[in-house]
């Protein structure tokens, strides 16, 4: 993602947003609420269209321009998303729920395999597929949400705040299965997060955004720790 | 492979008998009566598809209706088509006019997509009031050609009515249980979380709207041939637009039985309504019931029989 810039009507968010996430790292987008993660996950799925910048996929030598792509394409090329606040389908399924996360056309011949593995990761979605998924809890509407986005067999996933709303005790256990998820499947990931915590307990390493800007870039977790909008932010020092 | 033969036998089976029974002949009556319940079956069936499956109220049934039988009278007047031609004439422009709409859930949702319907059945109705070659306010005479295929001509409308019923409930079943219905199940349920999954969501929008509007478009064509004279009031009744959304409703909108079921019921409760009480009564019956079912079994029979069963 190279110089984005994007908003909504005459609301700029992104400012000159440049990041990079390569093959099988798992990078954390930091910042507090309304700095514009969520708009930057969203230009990624071609969701928000930037302004102007550009943003690229490389696979096996290949460059693909996303910013020109509706989004069923780009879930086509193997990015999938687990959105803000989940954006389940509540009165379908947990199944149905599932089979719509497969429904690039690439991923329905595994749809069998697929759904097996979602339901051995997460056995509480076997014991409640016939289940609306509008009447489960919190977290497993959350676990539902990432379930949902694996079963397009995706190679980039992008995590749009996985603990709001979440108890803390919940949050730690959807951060845990991201990581096992991530080196089960080879899964290059983006985490967009607030909480600090628990973002960096996974990251290889982050950004931190503030008012639509990248303000600072950490090539390890260590290195976010010590930095001080971190602790500005985080710490309250 | 052999699901689809078992369909395509039931539906040839369902034609059959429909023919069967327009060859006995019996009271006339039973067909005339037998042909507006059919004719609402499509209608319901049609209707479904897009506010059932897509969850897009659309009030503007008649439009799409009167857009078929008019451009039937069109055809009539200018080259005497024979009725296949008119039919499939009738489902082709009520298809684009479904595209047309279509384009409108770009920018209009809910309660507004369903206005924006309801003014459009009235604006055309008053394009058609004033274009004179197909009759205008004061209507329009159709004769009849003579010599149907077999029977008299109504009890042949009748069989071609069954026909077009098998059609519609043939491709709405073969929506629903496809990924275009899930996928409009998806966008029903929540648009965004749909766009996220790599739904396309505008493609089927328009999808939806096209063949519902198609399918629309064919119940209304043989309409000028069944009542044979046309005038704008009862070709764009709101009737169709109240018992288009009443009859899925009360049966089911999930699934390709509800409006059947629906159709078949209110249909068959307005025409023994009309004979012994009055033809007044018809709205009052669908409004009636209608509360009674949006109170009692918002899911429909379809979902009162599921509940029933799943405990």
């Amino acid at each position: 993602m190279h110089d984005v810039d994007a908003g909504y009507g005459a609301v700029r968010v992104l400012h000159h947003v440049s990041i990079e996430v390569r093959e099988g790292e798992t990078v954390a987008l930091l910042g507090t609420n309304g700095n514009g993660k969520s708009t930057l996950i969203k230009c990624i799925m071609g969701i928000v269209r930037p302004e102007a910048g550009e943003i690229f996929l490389e696979t096996d030598g290949t460059r693909v321009d996303l910013t020109k792509r509706p989004t069923e394409e780009i879930v086509g090329l193997g990015i999938a998303m687990v959105p803000e606040g989940r954006r389940l389908f509540p009165k379908l399924t947990v199944q149905e729920n599932l089979l719509l996360g497969a429904y690039r056309p690439q991923a329905r011949g595994d749809i069998a395999r697929n759904l097996a593995f979602c339901f051995e990761a997460f056995p509480v979605l076997r014991a409640r597929r016939k289940q609306l998924a509008g009447s489960m809890s919190g977290g497993e509407q959350q676990m539902l949400a990432v379930a949902r986005a694996l079963m397009s067999s995706p190679r980039i996933l992008l995590v749009d705040e996985p603990s709001v709303g979440l108890a803390p005790i919940l949050v730690n256990r959807v951060i845990g299965k991201i990581k096992e998820l991530k080196e089960r499947h080879h899964l290059t990931v983006l985490m967009a997060e607030q909480n600090f915590n628990q973002a960096t307990k996974i990251a290889d390493r982050g950004y931190i955004i503030v008012h639509g800007k990248i303000e600072f870039e950490g090539h390890s977790t260590q290195e976010l720790r010590e930095h001080e909008l971190v602790k500005k932010y985080y710490l309250g020092v | 492979m052999a699901r689809s033969t078992r369909t395509l036998l039931v539906g040839l089976a369902v034609v059959g008998a429909g023919i069967l029974l327009a060859a006995l002949r019996v009271n006339p009556y039973v067909y005339f009566a037998g042909y507006v319940i059919l004719q609402y079956v499509v209608i319901a069936t049609a209707w479904n598809i897009l506010g059932g499956y897509a969850g897009y109220v659309n009030f503007g049934t008649p439009a799409f209706f009167a857009l078929g039988a008019y451009t039937a009278v069109f055809l009539i007047q200018s080259t005497r088509a024979p009725l296949p031609v008119l039919i499939l004439a009738g489902g082709l422009v009520s298809g684009l006019l479904g595209l047309g709409i279509g384009y409108l859930t770009l920018r209009l949702r809910g309660v507004f997509f369903s206005i924006a319907t309801l003014a459009l059945s009235i604006v055309l109705q008053t394009m058609i009031i004033n274009w004179e070659y197909v009759g205008g306010s004061r209507g329009l005479s159709v004769i009849r050609p003579s010599g149907p295929p077999f029977g008299s001509y109504v009890t042949f409308l009748f069989a071609v009515m069954v026909l077009l019923s098998v059609v519609a409930v043939t491709v709405a079943r073969f929506i629903e249980r496809s990924w275009v219905g899930r996928g409009l199940a998806a966008l029903r349920d929540n648009e965004e979380a749909a766009e996220c999954m790599g739904v396309p969501t505008l493609r089927l929008k328009l999808f939806a709207t096209t063949v519902s509007g198609v399918l629309l478009g064919v119940a209304g064509a043989p309409f000028p041939y069944y009542v044979t004279f046309v005038e704008p009031t009862s070709a764009f009744n709101l009737d169709y637009a109240v018992n288009a959304l009443a009859m899925p409703m009360i049966g089911g909108t999930t699934s390709w039985v509800g409006p059947v079921i629906g159709a078949v019921l209110l249909g068959t409760a307005q025409q023994l309504a009309t004979v012994t009480i009055s033809s007044e009564m018809n709205l009052f019956i669908v409004g009636v019931v209608l509360v009674a079912f949006v109170v009692l079994a918002p899911e429909g029979i379809v979902g009162l029989v599921r509940r029933v069963r799943g405990r």
